[in-house]
């Protein structure tokens, strides 16, 4: 279990970093390499060239600034949870960020690897489509915006170019009156999700005003679950509501059952996930 | 004996390229040569001698490469060697006093029998010694510190005693701190 | 005497070199020129070998040799049969150390590459190319039997590769005459040990002196360096093998030969360089020794009040696609399978099926647990039918302590010999744990639980474990004259198990030192060159005895001398604290000087030395100036063999809660009563018991090598199989008994395996005693899984 060769880059500016990529098809940024580099080591990955972004001192850091929490894309996933402004503006943060692997993998692992990977099972890209995050990229031909709901394409699969560079996280803080929750059902603790809920459930006057809920580890890309949403949207919380949004919840089960969930159970620990975390967010809500 | 393809010569080091990697190492600052693909892991075993860090996986999930990297547990199984250039490693080796006296966290595994074969070990004690440092008011749970513990696998003990060894390295260390 | 240290938790002498990173693992021996070796490993299951292409790899740089079946010379035959069984069906498959013409399961050695760091091995095995033609293949042990069935090796009919059955009494008219019988069929997957250092060989081989080194994570370096011996035609003296501290074993590494072990040293003398394979864990899931898989149907005939007549089981064992190890693994589970229950009538059938997997060999537990699950489970649902408690039909059917020795006619246990109880107090043991649990208050809570919507159950499972067995172990102690240290050696190996400080307790309360003092050497065979190995749950014991009878021959000759240099007699001298007294006096020598004058020095090199016997009297006649007779030192041997298995057991039950909606499992509390017999050290015993459960509990719910149709391993790596963390086992109680044996002189038994047997019944039976509100249907399957336990649920809505 020991990597092919490669050839190794660890440039100090975006330029420099985008220029190295753009030189080489078989080039690949390495971030925190907590999942990069378990794949080299089995050999499934081969990139000729690895782009080493940690030396970019850009890339790290988190601001809250109107609303927004800017993550650096190689900020530590570690350094994300237990950063007080960050988690003040959006407790979801920590709690999706609890859930990630094990505290080694965090101390390592960065924001922006997580979602540049886009493993349909991870948190982060969760996370950032269930709050409607967007990240800037950098490439070649410049810097660009992409919200989350266009990032993610399919396993392993984003809307980057190959020379394009994940740059900064943007995570809306939470709106007032709203509530939160994540949960997620995995065989050991810090394993994949076998199906992971992240839910956001504005409340006024005892109504939904607004449901957000995003799904990880059911499909082939971290997943808005529209027709929950609009179960909880426009009505009181109640446990008829969120039964009604649970089953809503499981014509997005588009994984392949395997070895630890059949299409069925993962379809029940969904609509369970979407139970539980609408209970929790609704009553965080004050709802 | 049989036919085998034999080398007029055998190199004494593999073709791979080399790059400088200059790195501290439990307080010692030492500069070596590296391959671009050398994982941490084995430039700390095997170029730096230092083969109390052990590797159990490859893949990140045993814990046993554990070491601190820049204060923080990471796996070294994770990590090429010339990204930790620059870097300040801590290693087992360097968590015992220099007189050899035992770290608390040693101490207390070995009062609580937290280890068998001890080949997980030194993953664990870099994992604890790290969120111990890290944290200077632990929570004591049952749940919380079999938290911590999750990263580190272990195939000998059921864990039962490591978790005992957490509480008593605190109780340890806060009778050291006095 | 000084305190007994027998019976005291010790603190280990192994430990702080562990702590401090100062141990030495195979991979962690600096062997300066060391080549590695990797292995190109059959990507099918089954499969013809068209070709292998190897030329890319060869013309690599920094490779050194490639090898293939064709060159290996006289190595490439079959490897050897360990233990051969007249069932087996044509003597028995084993695999070549490199495939020839064809592959068998997928992981397979097909060749084997030397380059000069493991990377390039690699990148050359990566560079050899392979044309299979793939052939089909059955997994399933039911349809593997079936005639017409695809065949893993072309002249066993059926992939039948032994079929073996056993009787005791007359079970055909119990079965006749009772009042009501119960069937239940049961399946445990494949699971395999993992232990955290994966398997690891180094040889050096010095082509001057023609003697050859080989370190080896093996658990029988003496039977390693017999069967080397054996297939190089080289001197068993001119082998050493070593195996130095190694990363956990549970059986798997006393598997020989995994085919690295003789190739490694192959390559290190045809190359002339040390080599080094390091196992990784992808090879160590694909190509090291599993265990586990069989199928049993087993029947009870009993009275209506729950008495347990006669007991028939039928089960089919996958061996893999080989079966070097012989039936072990499923004769252990046969003899086990009436646990410690009278049941005087058995008739038990096992048929082994190949299957296109790696072999099966044992893993801790070696057919108990599989034996367990089937006997527990069944006496469940018969306790379920007969509307008895299950804890009371347990009660109704015990062996009593006046019973022992309990034999089994007509079963012969692993040893070759009848199983043969020696000793036990199971209703205690059953009484204590419903205690301990207080039973009566917890179905109070689960009424009230279940009234609230909430899924708790308690379910127990008992087990005896035959340990201990032959044929014999040496023990060797030795007093150092120079440093009064003692020095005892064995022919086994540790895994951890702690033997450098039980067997110091053992020798310390012979020889009157401290523990600390004893230099305890094992896994080499220039340290101690007659035994055995470490298996069967049998250290403690057979080394224990062996150890401490040679000990009790050393005190002797320690208290002979010693009385002889106080000029008074052997009644009056007492051992403590490293030294002899006149016993109520204040005299003393020293161990040092004691074994010094037994060794008579011409020269003083310390204190020691010189108060012993600079300049000894000439002899007195033409042996060394002791007494006639006596060799020099105090240096004595002594072996043990036991007259046959020792029977261990215990109870071990669970509290549970269940979550209907994620179908989650939650072990809220799990209790352990456990007898080993006399313990030699509480703490050492404990962390083996909890070390034992910490797996049962991976075997349970966790841990499953998994395969696809076509025999490709799924769960080959620590993602997809699911080795527990701290988070995911529970914190167990462990409560200790202590029957004797009456069958060695320390009253000692086995504990290694232990705490993994009972398991998977404990889980299984609370789930069902949690779920019962549901209607489930009765659990019959290990390991469990939330998924598992989903479609039971889904099955009992739909009916």
């Amino acid at each position: 279990m020991k990597p092919a060769l490669f050839d190794y880059v660890a440039p100090e500016t975006v330029e420099a970093a985008v220029a190295a990529l753009a030189g080489d098809e078989t080039a690949r940024p390495l971030a925190g390499g907590q999942s990069l580099i378990p794949t080299m080591n089995f050999r499934l990955s081969t990139p000729g060239r690895l782009v080493d972004l940690q030396r970019i001192a850009a890339l790290r850091g988190i601001a809250v600034e109107g609303g927004t929490i800017r993550v650096g894309a190689m900020t530590r996933h570690r350094e994300l949870e237990t950063d007080a402004a960050a988690n003040a503006a959006n407790p979801l943060i920590g709690e999706v960020l609890d859930n990630v692997a094990h505290i080694a993998i965090r101390n390592r692992g960065t924001v922006g690897g997580s979602i540049a990977h886009a493993d349909p099972a991870a948190e982060l890209p969760c996370l950032l489509v269930a709050t409607g995050g967007a990240v800037t990229v950098e490439g070649p031909g410049g810097s660009r915006e992409i919200a989350a709901a266009d990032l993610f394409r399919f396993h392993m699969t984003t809307s980057l170019d190959q020379a394009e560079i994940l740059t900064e996280i943007r995570i809306p803080a939470l709106a007032p009156a709203t509530g939160y929750a994540f949960e997620e059902f995995a065989r050991r603790k810090g394993d994949y999700a076998l199906a992971g809920v992240c839910t956001l459930l504005t409340v006024e006057g005892g109504v939904c005003r607004a449901a957000r809920i995003a799904a990880c580890g059911i499909a082939s890309r971290p997943v808005r679950l529209a027709a929950a949403e609009d179960a909880l949207a426009g009505g009181t919380l109640d446990e008829a509501a969120r039964n009604a949004a649970g089953e809503a919840a499981k014509e997005y089960v588009t994984a392949q059952a395997d070895l630890q969930a059949s299409e069925a159970y993962r379809k029940d620990l969904l609509a369970a996930l979407v139970r539980r975390t609408a209970a929790t967010a609704a009553k965080r809500a004050g709802g | 004996m049989a036919k085998s393809v034999l080398k007029k010569a055998i190199p004494a080091t593999s073709s791979d390229p080399r790059i400088p990697v200059t790195l501290t190492i439990n307080g010692e600052t030492v500069t070596r040569e590296a391959s671009p693909r050398l994982l941490l892991s084995d430039f700390i075993r095997h170029e730096l001698g230092l083969t109390g860090t052990h590797v159990g996986c490859e893949h990140g999930v045993c814990g046993c490469c554990t070491v601190m990297i820049d204060g923080r547990a990471g796996r070294s199984c994770l990590a090429f060697a010339v990204q930790a250039d620059g870097a300040e490693i801590r290693t087992i080796e360097g968590v015992a006093a220099g007189d050899g006296t035992l770290h608390p966290i040693q101490q207390a595994m070995m009062e609580c029998h937290g280890l068998q074969c001890g080949y997980c070990t030194p993953g664990f004690v870099m994992s604890m010694l790290s969120y111990l440092e890290e944290t200077p008011e632990p929570d004591l749970s049952e749940t919380a510190i079999r938290e911590v513990l999750s990263g580190n696998l272990c195939r000998c003990t059921g864990y039962n005693n490591i978790v005992k060894a957490f509480r008593r390295s605190v109780e340890l260390m806060n009778a050291a701190e006095g | 005497m000084s305190t007994r240290q027998f019976g005291e938790p010790v603190q280990r002498n192994a430990d702080p070199a562990l702590l401090k990173g100062e141990g030495a693992f195979i991979d962690d021996i600096s062997l300066p020129g060391a080549l590695h070796a990797a292995f190109v490993r059959s990507a099918h299951a089954r499969a013809r070998i068209r070709s292998i292409d190897t030329s890319q790899a060869e013309v690599l740089p920094d490779v050194v040799a490639v090898y293939t079946a064709d060159d290996i010379g006289a190595l490439d035959a079959e490897l050897p049969m360990l233990i051969p069984h007249p069932c087996i069906t044509s003597g028995g498959k084993t695999q070549r150390p490199l495939a020839r013409g064809d592959v068998f399961y997928a992981g397979q050695c097909i060749a084997m590459v030397v380059a000069v760091d493991r990377y390039a091995a690699e990148d050359a095995c990566a560079a050899i190319a392979v044309e299979y033609e793939p052939l089909p293949v059955e997994l399933d042990l039911d349809r593997a039997v079936a005639d017409g069935a695809p065949l893993v090796h072309d002249d066993i009919p059926n992939n039948v590769a032994a079929h073996f059955v056993q009787q005791s009494g007359d079970p055909d008219a119990a079965f006749a005459a009772a009042e009501h019988t119960t069937t239940v069929r049961v399946r445990l997957e494949r699971s395999t040990a993992a232990p955290m250092e994966c398997r690891a060989v180094a040889a050096r081989w010095d082509g001057v002196s023609g003697e050859l080194t080989v370190w080896d994570s093996t658990q029988a370096t003496i039977s390693v360096r017999g069967g080397l011996a054996s297939l190089f035609d080289i001197d068993e003296d001119r082998i050493r093998v070593i195996a130095p501290n190694v990363g956990g074993g549970f059986g798997q590494k006393i598997m020989m030969f995994h085919p690295d072990e003789i190739l490694v040293p192959y390559a290190a003398m045809e190359l002339d360089r040390p080599v080094k394979y390091i196992e990784d864990r992808v090879e160590n899931f694909i190509g090291a020794s599993q265990e586990r898989a069989q199928i049993h149907e087993i029947s009870l005939a009993a009275r209506k009040d729950g008495t347990v007549l006669a007991l028939r089981d039928s089960f089919v064992h996958d061996t893999g696609a080989f079966i070097p190890y012989g039936i072990a693994v499923a004769q252990v589970a046969s003899t086990s399978i009436a646990g410690p229950y009278r049941i005087p009538d058995i008739w038990v059938e096992m048929t082994l099926v190949y299957t296109p997997c790696v072999q099966v060999t044992p893993y801790r537990g070696c057919g108990r647990p599989q034996a367990c699950f089937a006997i527990e489970r069944a006496l469940d649902q018969l306790a379920d039918e007969l509307g008895i408690d299950r804890t009371e039909i347990r009660r109704r059917n015990f062996i009593g302590p006046g019973e022992f020795p309990y034999v089994r006619d007509g079963l012969l246990f692993a040893d070759g010999l009848a199983v043969n109880y020696d000793s036990g107090e199971y209703e205690k043991a059953l009484d204590l744990i419903t205690e301990t649990v207080d039973l009566a208050s917890f179905r109070t809570e689960q009424e009230a639980a279940r009234a609230a919507g909430r899924y708790l159950g308690f379910g127990l499972g008992f087990y005896v474990e035959g340990t201990g067995l032959g044929p014999y172990e040496g023990g060797h102690v030795k007093v150092h004259p120079i440093t009064g240290k003692v020095y005892v050696t064995t022919g086994l190996t540790s895994q951890g198990q702690g033997h450098e400080t039980v067997f110091a307790q053992i020798a310390a309360d012979q020889v009157g030192c401290d523990v600390k003092d004893v230099i305890f050497a094992e896994g080499d065979t220039q340290a101690h060159e007659w035994g055995v190995a470490t298996f069967a749950s049998r250290a403690a014991v057979v080394s224990g005895n062996a150890i401490h009878k040679a000990a009790v021959k050393a005190r002797a000759r320690i208290i002979a001398a010693a009385a002889n240099m106080l000029e008074t007699d052997e009644d009056s001298i007492e051992l403590r604290d490293g030294r002899a007294w006149i016993v109520d006096g204040n005299r003393s020598v020293s161990l040092a000087e004691i074994a010094t004058a037994s060794n008579p020095l011409r020269y003083a090199f310390n204190e020691a030395s010189q108060t012993a016997t600079q300049f000894a009297p000439a002899s007195t006649h033409d042996g060394p100036p002791l007494a006639e007779g006596q060799a020099p030192g105090i240096e004595e041997t002594d072996y043990f063999s036991p007259s046959h298995a020792t029977w261990a057991y215990g109870v071990h039950a669970a509290i549970v809660e269940f979550f209907p909606d994620t179908c989650a499992m939650e072990i809220r509390r799990y209790l352990c009563i456990h007898d080993c017999g006399n313990m030699i050290n509480p703490m050492i015993v404990e962390g083996q018991v909890m070390g034992g459960i910490g797996q049962g509990i991976g075997g349970a719910f966790y841990e499953r090598c998994a395969f696809d149709e076509n025999g490709t391993p799924l769960a080959a790596n620590f993602m997809d199989f699911l080795m527990p963390y701290a988070t995911e086992v529970p914190d167990a109680e462990i409560l200790h008994m202590e029957t004797p044996s009456p069958l060695n002189p320390l009253g000692i038994k086995g504990v290694g395996e232990a705490g993994t047997i009972p398991v998977s019944q404990v889980v299984a039976s609370a789930m069902e005693d949690a779920l019962a509100p549901l209607g489930i249907a009765p659990v019959r399957e290990s390991p469990m899984s939330p998924d598992m336990i989903h479609r039971l649920l889904s099955e009992a809505r739909s009916r």
